[in-house]
């Protein structure tokens, strides 16, 4: 069973999105995180 | 399916980082340290009974009507806090956040679970622990970003209240994502030898109410809280424990500095879930607990033998304990998984979430006391901690014994397919 291209290239712009959407808040986290852990070698 | 597991479980992650609004409310109140911290333990208990009695509910609706329920519950609880906040009346704070947020914690947590073993089911260690690392992660985001609401708002309680009324609306919208996006995979393919690749080894399917009648679920009831109860141990008081145990050397940890150590520990047990559960899908999940356990009691001995000598080797030990800490949660659905199948995993996995609140308890009570107990004594230093250390070996060794007699589940256990309720979407 075949998908249509435009089928398949919402389902990917549809996977992008939602990577996203988890991933941006979750780099601001991981940086924060970074940031603060480097503290135990210059603090 | 990753993101939508992944809205759901970095949003309700925000619970590690109540602390924030700890100190400004008890100003803005009146209010006790104790009384402060009141919703974060109502929640986590609320977390624990509403995945064990919720988890048959969840299995049975499927996991969009789980994610629903637990957006509902998780935003709710912040408005109602806002409102609390907003008039001053501290036990609506308690049942927002506490009661009905914590409602929202246990579904939430076990909403994506099944779901994922089913999608992955190859690879459940990975799948679950991309989840169960984004409950890890939640507290990164929330903390930096509820800080930074307060001191734009103000830390009074109009400024609490509108912080608590943002964290809803926002936290509403981004698992709405989720909700959007789960489903469950078609029936399970069959390969060519005709195995069902989401049943435990053997072809076994085990119903919840079956699964807590066997000793398998209870041996693992009791390694999840041994680990648990290892891991918060340090968790509990990495800050003055670092501090203590480098306060009389030629290089003592500064408060900044033992901040940073906490933080990395944070990392490690966010590292452990993802990086160790996926291990767990390439050398077994009984070998994975042998190393999150005797490598973990091996931990223990370093820091407590060697500990206050280099600190490299105090950082690296504690960090290697977080990271088993985290694996131990991320592992332990897919360990269901090989034991009792897909069927009701995410209701056996919910029942067996009661080893955290036990662990919850337990963990801190140890640490704690003794600690007390040997500065009454006189004692200082690396000292306050020698003996829960040695506490702790002693409970990862009987963790390592448990997992040690888990066996393959008796065929009187099984549920055969054509007893089956079909999971709704």
């Amino acid at each position: 069973m075949s998908r249509n291209p435009s089928e398949g290239g919402a389902r990917r712009g549809l996977i992008a999105f939602a990577w996203l959407w988890v991933g941006l808040p979750l780099a601001y986290g991981l940086f924060e995180l970074v940031r603060k852990a480097s503290q135990l070698f210059t603090g | 399916m990753p993101p939508a597991a992944l809205s759901v479980h970095l949003s309700i992650g925000q619970a590690y980082a109540w602390s924030v609004f700890k100190a400004p409310l008890e100003s803005a109140l009146d209010i006790s340290g104790t009384l402060s911290a009141l919703p974060f333990q109502l929640g986590i208990v609320m977390l624990g009974l509403s995945a064990a009695f919720g988890g048959t509910l969840v299995e049975r609706n499927g996991p969009r009507w789980a994610m629903t329920v637990a957006l509902v519950c998780f935003s709710c609880g912040f408005l109602l806090s806002a409102l609390g906040a907003w008039t001053g009346q501290y036990w609506l704070i308690v049942l927002g956040y506490g009661f009905v947020g914590g409602i929202g914690l246990g579904i939430g947590y076990i909403s994506p679970v099944s779901t994922l073993i089913k999608w992955f089911p190859d690879r459940p260690g990975m799948a679950t622990g991309i989840a169960i690392m984004g409950f890890g992660g939640g507290a990164l985001i929330a903390s930096p970003w509820s800080t930074r609401m307060l001191e734009s708002f103000g830390s009074g309680s109009s400024g609490i209240a509108a912080a608590f009324l943002v964290h809803g609306l926002v936290y509403a919208v981004f698992m709405a994502l989720g909700v959007l996006l789960i489903r469950v995979p078609r029936p399970a393919p069959q390969d060519a030898a005709g195995t069902d690749a989401t049943a435990g080894a053997g072809g076994v399917q085990v119903s919840a109410r079956n699964a807590v009648r066997t000793p398998q679920f209870w041996l693992l009831w009791l390694v999840l809280v041994m680990n648990v109860t290892a891991g918060i141990g340090i968790l509990e008081k990495a800050a003055p424990m670092i501090t203590d145990f480098f306060g009389d050397t030629s290089t003592p940890v500064s408060v900044t500095a033992a901040a940073g150590f906490v933080a990395l520990l944070s990392a490690a047990n966010m590292a452990g879930r993802i990086g160790w559960s996926s291990t767990s899908d390439l050398i077994g999940r009984k070998n994975i607990y042998r190393v999150y356990l005797g490598v973990g009691a091996l931990m223990y001995l370093l820091i407590a033998l060697f500990g206050d000598v280099s600190k490299p080797l105090f950082v690296l030990c504690a960090l290697v304990v977080l990271s088993f800490y985290g694996g131990g949660f991320a592992t332990i659905p897919a360990y269901l998984k090989d034991l009792f199948g897909t069927y009701e995993v995410g209701a056996i996995h919910g029942r067996l979430l009661t080893a955290w609140s036990t662990a919850g308890v337990l963990g801190p009570l140890i640490v704690n006391w003794i600690a007390d107990r040997q500065e009454e004594a006189g004692k200082q230093g690396p000292e306050l901690y020698g003996t829960s250390l040695f506490i702790m070996i002693g409970l990862l060794v009987v963790g390592f014994a448990a997992n040690e007699l888990v066996r393959p589940v008796h065929a009187k256990h099984h549920v055969e397919e054509a007893a089956r309720v079909p999971e709704s979407v």
